[in-house]
């Protein structure tokens, strides 16, 4: 069964296309790379898939639902990583995850267990705003993965994180979670290994749809001439 | 809904006391307000519809500052997309912060009236207080609602501390004028001074046909 399955989908802000004619397929437990320079429609992406923006014009279904109109029955089966990590600066990263988790009805268990595997719990009860940006992405990643959402949507997972974080969390949202995953990067040598299909976005259109396998670096390196 | 209610209001009260961001500013508004109309007026007391007005209008506008900052830690950090992420109902958002600000409206008339009786009130207030306490409950009730819907929809502007005032004054107009006729028999210094019924009537009507208003409209405000 698809995961996901999109089709001519459009969105504008104002006069500006964010996205335009996007169509793709991506079935259960597979990975999909979003590449594509800034501005080029990634974030928007994402937002429509984890139903925090609405299409304008297209067929978006995610999970099963179709978007916008169950986008009730697609919330908490979505886990988003994006540029900000939707985490409150004056709470600790214990008490963020405890908020996350009463609105997901997790129990508190889950909380401590994610603090140990994102190397968090030694400084979980300092507020975020004294913590490192790297150590925020971390609790960022737990808040994520809080829910065992089925779809993972990623947006630069890797920022501020070193080498050491990504081995880290890549249990949680790297292939070895088994999670169908939305990616965007801007990292081709990195992430074109994870993936099994690769969507090259320019000024919001799709320059590149394909199977990873059939992706030659040098076309993920055009998009950002 | 009412676990969702709780977790929100807990973080709210939370972020609150480590900030101090909205009470503190909005009782020392308070209190510096009363201080300037004790000079400006040139009077040292006032009483009945002068100072039932002074107090309405000074907590109105001491909690217009709590207002423009309700939901700005929710849209500066992303604290809407994590709520809007999680299968929850909407309006568990629209109660939880109206009981903040009702919270915080409290907070700030445990201070504001000791300093209005202080600074400028005549007649002594003792036995007008539980009247008073009726009276300040409805408006405060209508602030909060209506200060939340307002919040909401002006935070997503670029122009969220102009229009959040702007949108919100007439629409808190009934409340200040059914507050101040409601509260005016109460400074006046008579023993069996008692809150005038039909204007805590209005205030109650007010309050209901805004709780169904923002009941109805709050989901939308934080859609796409």
């Amino acid at each position: 069964m698809a995961a996901l399955e999109v089709e001519g989908l459009a969105r504008h802000y104002g006069e500006r296309e964010a996205l335009r004619d996007v169509s793709l397929s991506l079935a259960e437990g597979q990975t999909l790379v979003v590449f594509g320079p800034n501005g080029a429609g990634k974030t928007t992406l994402l937002r429509v898939l984890a139903t925090l923006l609405r299409p304008h014009a297209g067929r978006v279904s995610v999970l099963g639902s179709s978007l916008p109109d169950e986008a009730w029955a697609v919330r908490g089966r979505v886990g988003l990583l994006g540029h900000e990590p939707l985490l409150y600066r004056e709470l600790t990263a214990q008490e963020n995850l405890r908020f996350h988790a009463r609105l997901h009805r997790v129990g508190e268990e889950r909380v401590a267990q994610l603090l140990d595997a994102v190397a968090m719990g030694g400084r979980a009860r300092e507020p975020l705003r004294t913590l490192s940006r790297g150590m925020v992405q971390r609790v960022a990643v737990a808040r994520a993965v809080l829910h065992e959402p089925e779809l993972l949507l990623l947006d630069e997972p890797h920022s501020n994180l070193d080498p050491a974080a990504v081995e880290l969390v890549a249990p949680l949202i790297g292939r070895s979670s088994r999670r169908t995953r939305v990616i965007c990067s801007h990292d081709p040598a990195g992430m074109l290994a994870e993936a099994d299909l690769v969507l090259g976005l320019r000024a919001g259109r799709p320059a590149l749809v394909a199977a990873a396998a059939e992706v030659d670096p040098e076309e993920i390196a055009e998009l950002y001439r | 809904m009412r676990s969702t209610v709780a977790a929100l209001l807990r973080k709210e009260l939370l972020v609150e006391l480590r900030t101090l961001e909205s009470v503190p500013g909005m009782s020392l508004f308070a209190v510096t307000t009363f201080v300037v109309f004790h000079f400006a007026l040139n009077r040292s007391t006032v009483e009945g519809d002068l100072g039932a007005g002074i107090l309405w209008v000074t907590l109105l506008f001491a909690a217009i500052l709590g207002i423009n900052r309700l939901f700005v830690a929710d849209a500066e950090e992303g604290g809407f997309d994590g709520f809007l992420l999680a299968p929850v109902e909407r309006t568990a958002m629209l109660v939880a912060k109206a009981l903040t600000l009702l919270a915080y409206l409290v907070v700030l008339e445990l201070v504001a009236i000791p300093a209005f009786a202080l600074l400028l009130l005549g007649p002594p207030l003792g036995h007008a207080l539980p009247g008073l306490i009726g009276v300040l409950a409805l408006g405060d009730l209508g602030v909060a609602v209506i200060g939340t819907l307002v919040a909401a929809l002006a935070v997503r502007t670029r122009a969220r501390d102009l229009l959040g005032p702007l949108l919100g004054l007439p629409l808190f107009v009934p409340i200040v004028i059914g507050g101040a006729r409601a509260t005016s028999p109460l400074l006046t210094g008579a023993h069996n001074a008692a809150p005038a019924a039909r204007w805590l009537l209005t205030l109650g009507l007010y309050d209901l046909v805004f709780g169904l208003i923002a009941y109805a409209l709050f989901d939308f405000l934080l859609e796409d």
